[in-house]
């Protein structure tokens, strides 16, 4: 059985069907590729995991226990860590600040009244929090105002406070959308090092095939909802059923 | 020291400092000269300063921390001021228990109303809370004012809870069980503090100078530093942190495992305390508490105050205080006759046409004056009079600015 199992999944929104019984079983310490065309339902089937929506049918269990009608800060307390299509940072605070907040989180639970202790004098979080950050090269960017950075460094700012959280699950949805060449290719080697380093299991949506290819071992098709197949990266590429629905011409390029 | 930073410790002092000194700075002009009525230095107006104060620090805490705008503060404000009164009525004088009394349960009242306005954001949240403060004032002004001890009765709750239109005042029949109901000469006691009268004062005069020191502003004022102190240490705790993440970006700190609802729920109690604590100094300074301190328009001064002074800054919201009951207390008194005795040195035709331009943004017109000196802050200060002060001091001293200009913004390091 694997670390994340979904079960005959639906969610409709109105007259859509977004999702038509997705199932869907992610081994441990796997990274586990999630492709399908623009509007395939990979982004609703990601919500659902992670308490931002609730699917109709079916269940969903992260290591033997319901996620469902959870909130979303009780599932991440669970142990599933999710990183956003576009970076979701404090973009208000400072680079060590947005550090230490997952440190806090994992240390003190969803809710502690700290009102009158110093930030200043939480040794063990702020060396926590550098030692995240170095480990990400962050660590001289640590007084900067984290809205100001790159999209580049924002995204490897947001896996890094994921990491710090020690999640088991880490979710990502299209982390390299809308990102130069340099910066795909550093997420690609942020996460792959994630992987040797850590147990820990990795779901990512993904568009482009060349992150896909580089990261997954394996691969769900999702189109129109539903599972189209699920494979290994090599027979996923070979696929006639995939190339007809969803790779296309990129499959060639690819 | 006190466990704050080097930088926090000298602003801090600098507060200090300036409220212990305040009658002699608030005081410049000497008496009887042209410029005397630009002296602030009298205890009625010195105590609202930091009454007022009080309750814009505390706002601030809410406001400046979490970005969420309430509407309807001064219904804490109200609580405050009724159960200190109430304290003075049932059980003595001492101003100390009444003050415990105002925080308590402006505490539990915000407790309630945040409650349920805190499931909304917004602005939704903001008509929430203006809703259930005009509820407060309605219930103030009259739910709670009816006769409550029976018609024949003139007993203590003849005039309900709140005393309705009038407000709630003392009289020579409360029972005040722990004091004495009535003086020796027959009047209704006054606030203390284990027997300094509030009202207490004593002038000193230099020269052609008087300087008045009241016990009723000594008090307010260490009542003010400590509420200062405290809230120094909040911005600086990881509580403070959070709910500047949350102002930054609620869905992450969700995703973050962690609980946004407590943590604001938690400022908003203790900004209501705050406020409950200015209404509870307010009552303890004249012992009188009306509906109107509830209505709308004090929820909405405590704003103007905060966004003046500058919106999550740690000093801005007592100088937004300061400022507002400044004008609001001196050019309110001046009058056409002062202006023709200021423009007397004009030719008669330009003295008369200045004073008519003037006019209009004196006496009852500060409200004017108020408007153009908010529009002008918020347009070309939106960090408020503390911007000011940061660009000010940033003319004077170009080789540091460059440091600062480095630094993450204001909303990392709230600035003094
Ligand atoms: N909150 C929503 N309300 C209505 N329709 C939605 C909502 N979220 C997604 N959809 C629809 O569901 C379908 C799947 O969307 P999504 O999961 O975002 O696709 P993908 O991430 O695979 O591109 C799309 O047709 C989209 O328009
Ligand atoms: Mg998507």
């Amino acid at each position: 059985m694997g670390i994340l199992e979904v079960k005959g999944v639906n969610k409709r929104f109105g007259g859509l069907q977004a999702l038509g019984d997705v199932n869907l079983s992610v081994a441990e310490n796997s990274v586990h590729a999630i492709i399908g065309p623009n509007g395939a339902g990979k982004s609703t089937l990601l919500n659902c995991l992670v308490g931002k929506l609730i699917p109709d049918t079916g269940s969903v269990m992260f290591e033997g226990q319901s996620v469902l009608g959870r909130s979303p800060h009780e599932i991440n307390q669970m142990g599933i860590s999710r990183v956003f299509q576009t970076p979701e940072i404090f973009t208000d605070l400072s680079v060590l600040e947005n550090m230490m907040i997952p440190c806090f989180a994992k240390r003190d639970g969803a809710f502690r009244m700290h009102a009158i202790e110093s930030v200043a004098a939480e040794k063990e979080i702020i060396d926590k929090a550098m030692h995240m950050l170095d480990d990400v090269n962050m660590a001289d960017k640590k007084d900067m105002h984290a809205g100001a950075m790159s999209r580049g460094d924002k995204r490897r700012l947001e896996i890094a406070m994921c990491l710090a959280q020690e999640p088991r699950l880490l979710l990502l949805d299209e982390p390299t959308a809308g990102m130069a060449r340099a910066d795909t290719n550093n997420t690609i080697d942020l996460l792959k090092r994630i992987k040797d380093e850590r147990d820990i299991t990795i779901a990512i949506i993904e568009h482009d095939m060349h992150v896909v290819f580089s990261l997954a071992e394996r691969i769900t098709v999702l189109a129109q909802g539903s599972p189209l197949v699920e494979d290994t990266p090599e027979n996923i590429k070979g696929h006639p059923k995939v190339r007809e629905a969803y790779l296309g011409e990129t499959a060639v390029a690819a | 020291m006190l466990g704050l930073d080097k930088k926090d410790t000298s602003l801090l002092l600098l507060v200090v400092v300036l409220t212990m000194a305040a009658p002699f700075l608030l005081n410049p002009f000497p008496e009887g000269s042209g410029m005397a009525q630009f002296n602030a230095g009298y205890p009625d107006l010195m105590q609202r300063f930091v009454i007022f104060g009080i309750f814009a620090i505390g706002f601030n805490i809410l406001f400046g921390l979490t970005g969420y705008l309430s509407f309807g503060h001064a219904a804490f404000l109200g609580v405050g001021s009724y159960a200190a009164m109430w304290m003075f009525k049932l059980f003595g004088m001492n101003v100390l228990p009444a003050l415990f009394l105002a925080v308590v349960l402006s505490g539990l009242f915000a407790m309630l109303i945040g409650y349920i306005s805190l499931r909304r954001s917004g602005i939704y949240f903001s008509i929430l809370t203006l809703a259930f403060a005009m509820m407060s004032y309605a219930l103030a002004y009259s739910v709670l004012a009816t006769d409550m001890d029976g018609p024949d009765q003139q007993g203590l709750l003849q005039k309900g809870l709140t005393g309705g239109e009038t407000g709630l005042q003392l009289t020579l029949t409360d029972p005040r069980i722990f004091g004495e109901a009535s003086t020796e000469d027959g009047n209704i006691p006054v606030p203390n503090l284990f027997g300094i009268e509030m009202r207490a004062a004593t002038d000193l005069e230099i020269g052609n100078w008087v300087f008045t020191f009241s016990a009723g502003y000594y008090f307010a004022a260490v009542v003010m530093l400590i509420s200062f102190y405290l809230s120094i240490r909040i911005f600086r705790s990881p509580f403070g942190m959070m709910l500047r993440a949350i102002k930054s970006n609620q869905q992450r700190l969700n995703y973050t495992g962690l609980n946004p609802k407590p943590y604001m729920l938690a400022a908003f109690v203790i900004s209501g305390m705050y406020a409950g604590l200015a209404g509870g100094l307010m009552a303890a300074m004249d012992p009188l508490a009306g509906p109107e301190r509830m209505f709308w328009t004090a929820s909405g001064e405590v704003v103007l105050m905060t966004i003046l002074g500058g919106v999550g800054t740690l000093i801005g919201p007592v100088l937004g205080a300061g400022a507002i009951k400044y004008m609001e207390n001196i050019l309110s008194k001046i009058n056409s006759d002062i202006l023709h005795s200021w423009f007397a040195f004009l030719p008669d035709g330009l003295e008369d046409f200045v004073v008519a331009l003037i006019y209009p943004f004196i006496g009852k017109g500060w409200h004017l004056t108020l408007g153009i000196i908010f529009m002008l802050v918020v347009i070309f200060l939106p960090g408020g009079l503390v911007e000011g002060g940061q660009r000010i001091k940033r003319l004077f001293g170009r080789g540091k600015s460059a440091e600062d200009a480095n630094k993450p913004g204001k909303a990392t390091t709230p600035a003094e």
